[in-house]
């Protein structure tokens, strides 16, 4: 990878992260609320802004043990440990590279008044956009499939789908298959 | 400058000693015991050394004993801290060779006007 | 000159609270074995203490620690010796003197229930009828404040004459003691006109002259309206070292011959003068005023009894708690490491602060390189700035050994009490607080845990009671564990007084954990053996209820007739290892440096295999089985083809275990993060820390590895 392809990376990733800053400072404005949008396996996915810790460009994080494969392992976050699944691989997609446009977005839920972030890698990290509740069709969270668990809802913008992830289930340690993880009796 | 060495396990004496004579123009070096304030006189000249007589490592009488074997220090002032009540602990330290003694408790009044007496 | 004593106060009351508990620990020592060491740290203290508090008038501890450092003195000597009674005294005293210091420290006034101790100590004294001096000397100062004073001859004489006769003849080694007659002759000069005449009879010719000694002799006439003793005081220090002769003359003889010669038979007498007169002449002209004083401290000493009986109970409870103290000691080590980390920064700072001038996009990468040194100086240095507030358990855990010494001996039981961990840091606070629910679960097993001497006999245990105290970093907690080989929980009869107390239902199915779980309930106290000492589940519902407060969790384990352990886990603020960095399979793993016995080369062991396929290593007289963590972790790596370079054998829990591992990094401190702020904990790892370039490394669980490797073991052998 060539300095200059490396710099343009970087200063998206910058530029990504401005414009998160900014649009967290808008609120949600008559036009709807904001998303960040990236790319998993081709496809456009999206998230609630207010979900976004971060963004960072692509790093290996150490392995876990007995991890599931899209578990790749954690980061070390400003001084925080953070675990970090692979979005292309829990999903299911075939093929997946890591390279110069791989991003990590931190994404935070707040459960039992906790907060907790989860790295999530995706192919490329898109723009900030702008979305009305009313043009988000909700799917029941309860669909069959394992995408069905993931997925809110469709999203409608300038004429194109995309797809509005399900947080709380895509991060929830429960449903995360970690054998010998979890609440451990340490007397054995 | 006249320079003092003020030996005393104990930090609060020690630093009333220091601050005492500190204030008074002098020049002080603090040890906590005879093994620190042998090794403190090796390294500069003091022309005046109070020393407290119970430490531990080295106590008082030991460390007059070794001052004096050190050539330089075969004429320095050297004052011991006692308590009222040991006058065998003045014997001892006359004998090892101690020029005089300070009773405690003393006021930094009797401190100076002892300290004086010994210098220039 | 006016120097403010005040500004010392406090360092004063922080090194004599100090000097009391190396005392304490000594006189606990002294107990099992007479040690003159012991005895004389143990004096130093108290002329330390009495020192100071002299200095800076606290008169009530300077009088008691005044007898105790004569006691000691005698002890020192070798002229009395060790009884328990003195150390059963002594530790009391140091009781008593931390109550005043800590309540001087408050600004408060002290109380007299020190008398009482002071005379029994006095009995002592008196009792072995051991020479006067000491104990004169003492009742003369009680009698009188007077310090420096006392130092001057008392008025022999009410003479006060003009003109004096000095007859000074000091001895050749005189200034060998640093003494200088010259000096003696300029405080002479302070008090009036004086004349001297030096006498050159005795110095030798040259080449005899030895330069460091004092041939010299002189007749001064000093005229002065002062006391003999004034005179004689200038030449105090130098008394034994010379013939002193001072008389008196009317003012009208004027020729120093006549002086000489009057002088010359007195100066032999002068030479007895040994001890300090000041000794026998206050006594004589004071008894009076000492009578008094006497009778008005009886009846104080009286009332201060009765004080002292009530408050006992309330003594024991009270001695354990840390006075939480405003100031910290920090080691050097710490504060050097955080002047190098903030030198760190500042030249990243510089750094950035030059790519910052003149940047453009091509600098992007090093600006945010930068900034990534940047994140990692500050967070080394907020561990840093914290790791100054923790500090080594054995703070709270040395006030113990003291309370179970006593405690036992008032049950009239026998325990011996062992603690390890006492390196173990923790936060500050937190520290500060875990001291009273930590003496509580001491006195609990004290208490109902431990059995008399009769009772252990008789099931067949030692008769002296094993209390440990252990402490030690698990992941991001500090675990404290204390355990007892008493009698242990009746499970029966707490289900029963749980339902009576109306706690559980009659027929609940409740396990062993949830059994013992009911002891920590609010509500929950066994009414009829209710001991003044520490009431049975009172107070332990209070304990979990602290714990629990400060973020941790208490568990009780428990075997009836076998003994029972408490454990208490608290979070840490920052939880720091000694650890050993390896590399196993293209990671850095950190295997904690307590636990390591040894590395030994793979190649140059004997692999052989046991019940159930499981390869052991031999060791010693061992079999140990090895762990090899890729198979262990389920980890994929490219370096499967048994390149293993190494076996560590570590121990946990007296298990002991090899480990693959590639390469053996560099030893370091680590900093242990929990894994389950944001993910959860792991079997297998203990904690996680972040390395010097930034990348996590995970701490491997020892013990959790060597117990799966137990169980493994125990498993596959009951299959084969």
């Amino acid at each position: 990878m060539s300095q200059i392809e490396l710099n343009s990376t970087l200063i998206d990733v910058l530029q990504t992260q401005q414009r998160l800053d900014g649009a967290e400072e808008l609120g949600s404005d008559d036009i709807g609320r904001k998303y960040l949008s990236f790319y998993i396996g081709g496809e456009m996915f999206a998230s609630d802004i207010l979900n976004v810790q971060e963004i960072r460009g692509w790093e290996r994080p150490t392995a876990l043990p007995n991890a599931p494969d899209y578990l790749l392992g954690v980061l070390n976050l400003r001084g925080t440990i953070v675990p970090v699944i692979d979005l292309r691989i829990r999903f299911g997609f075939t093929h997946w590279i890591y390279d110069k446009t791989t991003a990590i977005i931190i994404l935070k839920t707040i459960s039992e008044s906790r907060e907790r972030w989860m790295g999530c890698v995706v192919d490329t990290v898109s723009d900030v956009i702008s979305c009305e509740d009313s043009s988000i069709k909700n799917l029941p969270s309860d669909g069959g499939t394992v995408d069905g668990l993931f997925i809110q809802g469709v999203m409608n913008v300038n004429q194109q789908g995309i797809t509005l992830l399900n947080l709380e289930n895509l991060l929830s340690l429960k449903l995360i298959n970690h054998p010998f993880a979890g609440d451990l009796n340490i007397h054995g | 400058m006249t320079r003092i060495l003020a030996v005393d396990d104990s930090t609060s004496m020690r630093q009333m000693v220091s601050f005492t004579l500190k204030t008074a123009g002098f020049d002080v070096v603090e040890a906590i015991d005879g093994v620190e304030a042998l090794q403190a006189a090796k390294g500069q000249q003091f022309d005046v050394i109070i020393s407290d007589v119970n430490m531990p490592n080295m106590d008082g009488i030991t460390l007059v004993k070794e001052i004096r074997s050190l050539a330089n220090y075969k004429f320095v002032p050297i004052l011991m801290l006692t308590t009222e009540s040991s006058s065998e602990k003045k014997q001892a330290g006359r004998a090892a060779g101690a020029t005089g003694w300070i009773v405690k408790p003393f006021n930094p009044d009797q401190l100076l006007a002892t300290v004086n007496k010994v210098v220039g | 000159m006016e120097i403010d004593l005040s500004q010392f106060h406090n360092v004063f009351f922080e090194e004599s609270l100090e000097g009391l508990e190396s005392m304490e620990q000594e006189l606990l020592n002294l107990e099992d074995d007479a040690d003159k060491e012991s005895i004389n740290t143990i004096f130093r203290v108290a002329h330390s203490i009495k020192g100071g508090s002299a200095t800076f008038n606290f008169n009530e501890i300077a009088d008691f620690t005044h007898i105790l450092e004569t006691l000691l003195d005698q002890m020192r000597e070798g002229e009395r010796n060790v009884t328990r009674e003195i150390i059963d005294l002594l530790l009391r005293s140091v009781d008593s003197l931390r109550h005043m210091l800590v309540k001087l420290q408050q600004g408060e006034k002290v109380d007299n229930s020190y008398l009482q101790l002071l005379h029994a100590f006095e009995k002592i004294l008196k009792n072995e009828d051991y020479t006067s001096k000491s104990t004169d000397a003492h009742e003369a100062k009680h009698a009188t404040r007077s310090t420096h004073e006392a130092q001057s001859p008392a008025p022999q004489t009410a003479l006060k004459n003009t003109r004096w006769c000095i007859q000074f003849c000091p001895k050749n080694y005189i200034l060998q003691t640093g003494n200088e007659p010259y000096r003696m002759f300029r405080e002479l000069k302070g008090l009036g006109h004086l004349d001297s005449h030096v006498n050159l009879l005795n110095v030798p010719d040259f080449d005899q002259l030895d330069p460091e000694s004092c041939y010299l002799s002189w007749t001064l006439t000093l005229d002065a309206e002062v006391e003999e003793s004034v005179i004689r005081e200038v030449f105090e220090w130098v008394e034994d070292d010379c013939d002193l002769t001072i008389t008196s003359i009317a003012s009208d003889e004027k020729t120093s011959g006549e002086c000489e010669d009057k002088n010359r038979q007195s100066s032999t007498e002068r030479q007895s003068n040994k001890a300090p007169p000041h000794v026998t002449g206050d006594l004589a002209s004071q008894s009076e005023s000492f009578t008094d004083t006497e009778q008005a401290k009886e009846s104080a000493s009286d009332n201060a009894s009765k004080l002292i009986t009530v408050k006992s109970e309330e003594k024991v409870t009270g001695s354990v708690k840390a006075p939480a103290a405003a100031s910290i000691r920090v080691g050097t080590d710490k504060i050097d490491t955080l002047i190098d980390q903030v030198g760190e920064l500042v030249i990243t700072q510089s750094m950035l602060g030059e790519l910052g001038t003149k940047f453009d996009m091509s600098k992007l990468n090093a600006l945010l390189a930068g900034l990534n040194e940047l994140e990692q100086n500050t967070r080394q240095l907020q561990e840093s700035v914290m790791r100054i507030r923790m500090l080594p358990i054995g703070f709270v855990f040395n006030r113990l050994p003291r309370m179970v010494r006593d405690l036992s001996k008032q049950l009239g039981k026998k325990v011996d009490l062992q603690i390890s961990g006492e390196a173990t840091e923790l936060d500050k606070t937190v520290m500060e607080q875990i001291g009273d629910p930590l003496t509580h679960l001491v006195r609990n097993a004290l208490d109902h845990g431990i059995e008399s001497v009769d009772e252990r006999l008789e099931s067949g245990k030692s008769e002296e009671g094993q209390l440990s105290l252990n402490a030690f970093h698990q992941g991001g907690n500090i675990v404290i564990e204390i355990a007892d080989d008493g009698r242990g929980i009746d499970p029966d009869r707490i289900i029963r007084h749980a339902v009576n107390k109306g706690l559980v239902e009659a027929d609940t199915e409740l396990s062993h954990e949830q059994i013992l779980a009911l002891v920590m309930e609010p509500g929950f106290s066994t009414a009829e053996t209710v001991s003044d000492i520490s009431g049975r589940g009172v107070g332990m519902d209070v304990v979990k209820r602290n714990i629990n407060n400060l973020g941790g969790s208490v568990e009780i384990d428990s075997q009836q007739g076998e003994g029972t352990r408490f454990t208490i886990r608290l979070p840490l603020t920052l939880a720091i290892l000694d650890g050993q960095l390896v590399k196993i399979a293209d990671e850095v793993y950190v295997i904690p440096l307590v636990s390591i016995i040894e590395s030994i080369a793979y190649s140059s062991v004997v692999v052989t295999r046991i019940a159930g396929n499981i390869p052991v290593v031999q060791s010693g007289k061992e079999y140990l089985p090895i762990i090899n963590l890729c198979d262990e972790f389920a980890i994929k790596t490219s370096n499967q083809s048994g390149q293993k370079a190494l076996l560590a054998i570590v121990e946990g829990e007296n298990r002991k275990i090899a480990i693959h591992i590639d390469a053996l990094l560099g030893q370091q401190q680590v900093v242990i993060k929990s894994l389950d702020n944001h993910y959860q904990a792991i079997q297998g790892i203990s904690g996680a820390t972040i390395l010097g370039d930034g990348k996590v490394a995970l701490i491997l669980d020892i013990v959790g590895l060597a117990r799966r490797a137990a169980k493994n073991h125990d498993a596959k052998r009951q299959v084969a």
